[in-house]
């Protein structure tokens, strides 16, 4: 384990996590246990080859884009804390937490940062909207080949009409949240982490 | 919609045993009677004069003589025929597959565990109360008890949905109440006959209740393969006939009935096999047939449904007040308190349970409604009538008949202000918008994906995992070659497009009300899109439709193209895996799926290059391409080419095709 000294999760490690993402103790080590087991590299971060490595994600229509979001901004490796700080957004949300006020910044699995990260994952240039050809990209990768190109731009045009409201033939991330207003995102959203 | 389909099949059932059984004692004294009383009918008939007597008398003589069984079979042929609704209940068929899938744990957990301690609960409690009442009920054994308690307990679909379907609660309760109902066909079954054997049986040994734990399981996974046998084969038998469209609808109710019989035959569980059957069917042939006959399969379920209904309350009211009846107060009130405190006392303690384990809490309103929605029906009737003969069973009988037109009556007409008053979550009405139904896509990608990472085989992976092994196997081999791959996101936009090319209002979702100002786009989208299938389909005969409905397509679809199906996997940028496409003749009859011909084959040929950076010239290179690949991959597409001709113009001319293709390998 002397080799593996960066790797071995620390107590105080576990306390931080614990505060920032809301996982219990043996989620985290658990969590932990898995994150290792992805780490060939024994680095102690992770690759995005790491992740492509796990067969059931290389076929996922969004895979690249999944993986993408692991990843902050511009760095090719991350860490333990960032890797729960991703899948935090996931976990369900507890009843008591709900009415826990925001004493607290607002939870990182809560309705509207679970909305966020998948608002993100169409947002390639982050530029906070979802422009047209945003949205064909994404379309075109979850539909498959058997659309006509003008067929998925008349479904992404009905899309962006059904959300827009300030016509500018985007949809910001407000838009996005009226539009799923009746979609139930806390459970879609929501992987029952094992105990 | 749902209900429909379970009531039929239920109805009819129902109708049939006691049909038979009631009817066929009668039938004896008529006939008899009838040769004197058409004898006698000659002579008086004769009597008052000779030209028309002669007439009359050969009328009234057929109709005397065939009477009694005329009649006999009149019922039987109506019971039958509401046994044949019984398949054709669109219980399977329109069963919200994806709902009753992510909630069928919980639902079996119902039905079995439900089941089982209704049964065993009111039939030691009617048990005990015999025993109190020892002058009037003491003759009544313990497994006449149980034997009660097991037909008395189960919750009727048909009952359930015909309350349910008014009502219009949330999917989730909606979709548990009446799984549950489903699916304890089975418990009931295996139950029933079970104390039935113990009943004739000497003695009652341990292994006896052990083996009957085993007949449970064996009947229902029995019925369940029945069905699926019969839907593959309704599917297989779908994909070939495309030349008969009129016959297919046929198929789908032959099938459904057969896998009844089947598993009727083999004492299995009946209702399973034909909800199975259904469900498994659905998929395939939906996307086999043409529309018309999808839309007349559909409305011959729901007339079948009525009409099965209809005929089992008839009969029910009608024995009410016919049977001679063998009345008992404490059993029979005792009974009726006993179901519902039995009931509401299970589902309490099995939502305790199931809610530890699911994601979604059942909250207690809606445990409210499904102990208060549990309504026992036909089936508890014709259940009782089969009971071999003993001193009370008249008594039973009473009983029964109290119990279900109690629950249906009371509780069914009082369900829905309490579910008003309650402030039960009710059903979304109306049509997913397209942007739900891609986000929700979206969303479900992304939480397989998060489950990969995470290692965790949750319902997304399983659900994964089928719909990939569904894609290559299943699909391939049950669906036609020129309709494979209907997306859903392409599904409910094709149906929100043809309902607002129909007018109606209650589909355009309120959302889009709004943008009005932006709505005239999508008829003028239309028009165009017809204008360009106009001009460059010969054969494009039916000009009101929304340019890509399956029917159309389907007409242009025999035109006989030879084509591999190929179906392209969007995986990362690396591989370009499997080379299958699916058939994109679907769009074909629009634009001729050049524009997906092309796409296809633009990213077969691409993946391997990390981007495709034509964004200034897609059409004229891809169509370059499109035209090119087809022939070296022995694609025939007729009339590809003088699409190709007007398509470069319009869509460059129309839609800023950027589309980078696959930036997905990460540089």
């Amino acid at each position: 384990m002397g080799s593996r000294a960066s790797t071995l999760l620390r107590e105080e490690e576990i306390e931080e996590i614990k505060k920032e993402t809301g996982f219990s103790h043996s989620q985290i080590t658990r969590l932990y246990s898995r994150f290792t087991s992805l780490d060939k590299g024994e680095n102690g971060t992770l690759s995005r080859e790491d992740f492509q490595r796990i067969p059931e994600l290389a076929i996922n229509p969004l895979g690249d884009r999944i993986i993408n979001a692991f990843f902050p901004e511009g760095e090719d490796q991350v860490n333990f804390r960032g890797f729960m700080r991703t899948l935090a957004h996931f976990r369900p949300i507890e009843d008591n937490e709900k009415s826990k006020n925001a004493a607290v910044s607002e939870p990182l699995n809560s309705r509207t940062n679970k909305l966020m990260f998948a608002f993100q994952l169409y947002d390639l240039d982050r530029d906070d909207k979802i422009s047209r050809d945003e949205l064909l990209q994404v379309l075109r990768m979850m539909v498959g080949v058997n659309i006509s190109d003008e067929q998925l731009g008349s479904i992404a045009d009905r899309t962006i009409q059904e959300a827009d409201t300030n016509g500018d033939n985007s949809i910001s991330f407000n838009e996005f949240i009226k539009v799923l207003e009746k979609v139930d995102v806390e459970q879609k959203m929501s992987i029952r982490f094992l105990h | 919609m749902a209900s429909l389909w379970t009531l039929s099949p239920l109805l009819s059932a129902c109708l049939f045993w006691p049909a038979c059984l009631a009817l066929t004692p009668g039938a004896e004294p008529l006939h008899p009677q009838n040769l004197p009383s058409s004898l006698g009918l000659n002579s008086s008939d004769g009597s008052p004069s000779v030209d028309l007597p002669m007439a009359l008398r050969v009328f009234s003589v057929d109709y005397h003589h065939v009477q009694a069984p005329f009649e006999i079979v009149l019922w039987i042929m109506l019971a039958s025929l509401a046994k044949l609704g019984f398949h054709w209940s669109d219980a399977g068929y329109f069963l919200p597959g994806r709902l009753f899938f992510e909630n069928l744990g919980t639902i079996l957990w119902y039905a079995v565990l439900g089941t089982l301690w209704n049964v065993l609960g009111i039939g030691l409690s009617l048990y005990g109360v015999c025993l109190l009442a020892q002058s009037s009920l003491g003759d009544v054994s313990l497994l006449h008890c149980l034997l009660f308690g097991s037909l008395i307990a189960a919750v009727d679909p048909v009952a359930v949905l015909s309350v349910f379907h008014e009502m219009h609660v949330n999917e989730q309760l909606h979709i548990l109440v009446f799984g549950e109902s489903l699916l304890n066909d089975a418990v009931t079954v295996v139950l029933y006959k079970l104390f039935e054997s113990f009943l004739r049986l000497p003695a009652v040994s341990g292994v006896d209740v052990f083996l009957g734990g085993c007949r449970v399981l064996l009947v229902g996974l029995g019925g369940l393969f029945v069905g699926l046998f019969f839907g593959l084969l309704a599917a297989l038998t779908s994909r070939f006939t495309s030349r008969a469209q009129v016959i297919a609808p046929l198929f789908v109710f032959l099938y459904s009935y057969l896998s009844y019989l089947t598993s009727e035959m083999l004492h299995l569980s009946g209702i399973m096999a034909i909800v199975t059957c259904a469900v498994t069917m659905k998929q395939y042939v939906e996307a086999n047939v043409s529309e018309r006959s999808n839309t007349s399969i559909q409305y011959f379920l729901k007339m079948w449904s009525s009409v099965s209904e209809t005929l089992i309350f008839i009969f029910l009211g009608v024995s009410t007040i016919q049977d001679v009846h063998m009345w008992s107060w404490p059993f029979v009130c005792s009974t009726l308190l006993l179901c519902l405190v039995w009931r509401a006392s299970g589902v309490l303690l099995l939502t305790a349970v199931a809610n530890k384990l699911r994601r979604n809490t059942v909250t207690f309103r809606d445990q409210f409604i499904i102990a208060y929605g549990g309504m026992r029906g036909a089936i508890c009737f014709s259940l009782v009538f089969l009971i071999d003969d003993f001193p009370k069973k008249r008594l039973f009988i009473t009983t029964t008949i109290v119990v279900i037109l109690f629950t249906v009556f009371v509780q069914g007409m009082t369900i829905k202000p309490l579910v008003e008053l309650l402030d039960v979550k009710r059903k979304k009405r109306g049509l997913n918008t397209v942007s739900e139904e891609i986000h929700s896509r979206l969303i479900d990608h992304l939480l397989a994906g998060i489950e990969d990472v995470v290692g965790y085989w949750g319902q997304h992976y399983w659900k994964d995992k089928f719909e990939q092994f569904n894609k290559k196997y299943l699909r391939r081999f049950l669906i036609r070659d020129d309709h494979q791959a209907r997306s859903s996101i392409l599904r409910v936009y094709q149906e929100l497009e043809r309902r607002e090319q129909r007018g109606y209002e209650e589909a355009t979702p309120p959302v889009v009300d709004p943008r009005s100002h932006s709505r005239p786009l999508l008829p003028e989208e239309m028009e165009s899109i017809r204008r360009i299938l106009s001009r460059n389909l010969q054969h494009f005969n039916n000009m009101q439709r929304p340019a890509y409905s399956r029917h159309t397509l389907h007409q242009d679809a025999t035109m006989g193209r030879a084509r591999k199906p190929l179906h392209r996997h969007q995986s990362l940028g690396e591989r370009c895996t499997y080379n299958t496409q699916g058939e994109d003749g679907e769009f074909n009859g629009s634009r001729r799926g050049r524009a997906g011909l092309s796409r296809s084959h633009t990213v077969c040929s691409m993946s391997p290059r990390p981007v495709l950076q034509d964004a200034s010239v897609p059409a004229a290179s891809a169509q370059t391409r499109g035209r090119v690949d087809p022939d070296s991959e022995a694609f025939r597409e007729e009339q590809i080419s003088p699409e190709q001709h007007e398509a470069p113009a319009e869509r460059a001319a129309r839609k800023q095709l950027s589309f980078v293709l696959e930036s997905e390998k990460q540089p």
